[in-house]
């Protein structure tokens, strides 16, 4: 009992270890936020800034125009993007896992294949540029990630293929159900785990994007708060330049507290909300992993 | 019922298929991509003659290579670990906080980094260092050290992640093995290596495979990112993707650029059958088709 207790204390104190790893960067960028841009030029960032001061936050509140549209860009792609990928996922999962659709061989590889090659970003680009003429619009950032190139369809399929039975399809049919009110009523209802699963993926995906702003999008009105974050963390005047209210207020700019800041307003939303569906999260990635 | 889904395939991922023959060309943006003159394979002459595909092969290799080594070790002790803490909500807490770096974005990241990198006012130089009587450093300038920041970025971005699914494979084992070795008088140290790593080793191989799979492509995000795409940086920084990505976007070189993706794919394409290939000789049930 000695020994165990003894091991007990170890393992604690190597997760206590582990888990300020993991947090002092964010208490760092916190209490950077809120610290006067003197102590920061002074002493640079720290855990316990010499001065206090709400300065930072007091400019980003200036220049809430450009904030709150960046906002209202991700909240708009999260929403629409998880919703859509979701839907046509769905759809196209579900024929996938029926064993009476014809040819489902090949579709099926067709929509594998996609897991083994792609054309690579440069052909990518171009066919949405070029032929799609999607630069700088909202669907550029919208559906390059529906269905993250098939491999959400799989996790799909799987789970209608082994979690919903046949006989309740099969019944359904009998009773004149259409395949689309079966696909509605019955075989959606039995899959929440899954689709909750996905969805959440989707969602995270789709708040924490940037790379599709980084490369589509070059007008300021269509980032998105991970776009605005990406520009600022180069060059902290972009939120001046990128403000369509044309306030000027060159003068004395804290720049550094300000960084920090705006970085603290991109994550705000994730960690009020992480408490609440870590569980889910857990869930899905486990079901993710597992083939 | 599949037409959206399909119709969807095609414009993301089998049109760009096609679009690989711009790897073989010359292109002209007044002749358009199909009109622009045929140049057979001057583009990969071009990119494997210069530095530049020895540099990015080897930085993508050896990073993505020493990444599936330290993750697969570091996530399965910190399972294991996380395994035998005896209160729930402590387990609970702990894999939330390590959990939470994998669910914020790169630019974060990059934002975290610089705050602790920063030149004039990162946390390293101006309160770490000093304490050890060491000068500041210039580290966006100074590349030695950025194969380990890099390293150290990953490990902590993604052992959260890794260590969820090792646990969950940990956790599915049946506790009648362990009862047994403790009557027998089995140590932890030997219930861990008898029993728990021979029976999450399916998980473990898959995982590796699938990485090992995947060890062309890299996290664009990690490598432009986090160095804040420092020019004196690249040499150490600079992979397939992120040298793709500058092909494109910032020097117009599109023939090099995606002469350089197609080598990508069709590398990647590769290793993931060989990979395959693999799994399935030593087990049909772990293989992906």
């Amino acid at each position: 009992m000695k020994t165990n207790d003894m091991n007990q204390v170890v393992v604690h104190a190597i997760f206590i270890l582990l888990a300020a790893l993991c947090l002092i960067p964010f208490v760092l960028l916190i209490m950077s936020s809120f610290s006067s841009e003197s102590s920061i030029v002074n002493n640079g960032y720290s855990f316990w800034p010499s001065e206090f001061s709400l300065e930072a936050y007091t400019y980003l509140w200036a220049q809430k125009a450009a904030m709150f549209n960046s906002y209202g860009i991700t909240i708009l792609i999260t929403v629409v993007g998880t919703f859509a990928g979701l839907l046509i996922s769905a759809l196209l999962a579900y024929p996938l896992s029926r064993r009476d659709l014809p040819m489902r061989g090949i579709l099926s590889f067709l929509v594998f294949f996609t897991l083994l090659f792609n054309g690579g970003l440069v052909p990518t680009y171009l066919i949405y540029t070029e032929v799609f003429h999607m630069k700088d619009t909202l669907m550029a950032l919208i559906i390059p990630g529906l269905l993250t190139n098939g491999f959400f369809i799989l996790l799909i399929r799987t789970f209608f293929a082994n979690s919903i039975p046949v006989q309740i399809i099969e019944s359904a049919y009998i009773d004149g159900a259409s395949e689309f009110k079966i696909f509605y009523r019955m075989v959606l209802p039995l899959s929440l785990p899954i689709l909750a699963t996905i969805g959440l993926m989707l969602t995270i995906n789709y708040w924490n994007d940037w790379f599709n702003g980084l490369i589509y999008i070059t007008e300021p009105r269509l980032f998105s708060i991970q776009n605005l974050l990406n520009r600022m963390l180069v060059n902290i005047q972009f939120l001046q330049q990128s403000n369509m209210g044309g306030q000027n207020m060159s003068v004395n700019l804290p720049t550094n507290a300000v960084r920090m800041a705006m970085a603290v307003v991109g994550i705000l939303p994730l960690i009020l909300i992480y408490p609440f569906f870590q569980k889910y999260f857990v869930k899905g990635l486990t079901i993710g992993a597992v083939k | 019922m599949m037409i959206p889904g399909l119709a969807y395939l095609i414009m993301n991922n089998y049109l760009p298929m096609f679009g690989v023959i711009i790897a073989f060309k010359d292109i002209n943006y007044a002749k358009g991509i199909l009109g622009s003159d045929w140049i057979g394979f001057k583009n990969f002459e071009y990119l494997f003659k210069t530095q530049d595909a020895v540099v990015i092969t080897r930085n993508t290799i050896l990073y993505n290579g020493s990444f599936i080594i330290l993750n697969t070790v570091f996530a399965i002790s910190v399972a294991i670990l996380l395994n035998e803490v005896r209160n729930k909500f402590a387990a609970r807490f702990y894999q939330s906080v390590i959990l939470l770096p994998f669910l914020i974005s790169m630019v974060i990241v990059g934002y975290l980094v610089l705050s602790m990198l920063s030149a004039e006012s990162g946390f390293l130089n101006l309160n770490l260092l000093p304490m050890f009587g060491m000068k500041p450093i210039s580290w966006y300038f100074e590349p030695r050290y950025w194969p380990y920041i890099l390293t150290i970025v990953q490990l902590w971005k993604a052992t959260g992640y890794l260590c969820v699914i090792f646990l969950a494979a940990i956790i599915g084992i049946d506790n009648e093995y362990y009862e047994a070795a403790t009557i027998d008088g089995a140590s932890k140290w030997h219930q861990i290596r008898s029993i728990t790593i021979p029976l999450i080793a399916p998980t473990i191989t898959i995982m590796t495979l699938l990485a090992i799979g995947r060890i062309f492509y890299s996290d664009f995000g990690l490598f432009y990112q986090v160095p804040l795409n420092s020019g004196p940086l690249q040499p150490v920084t600079d992979v397939i993707d992120t040298y793709v990505y500058r092909g494109l976007m910032t020097l117009g070189d599109i023939g090099m650029s995606s002469a350089a993706g197609l080598y990508q794919s069709l590398v990647g394409f590769i290793l993931v059958l060989l990979s395959n290939y693999i799994v399935s000789r030593g087990n049909k049930e772990n293989a992906l088709f």
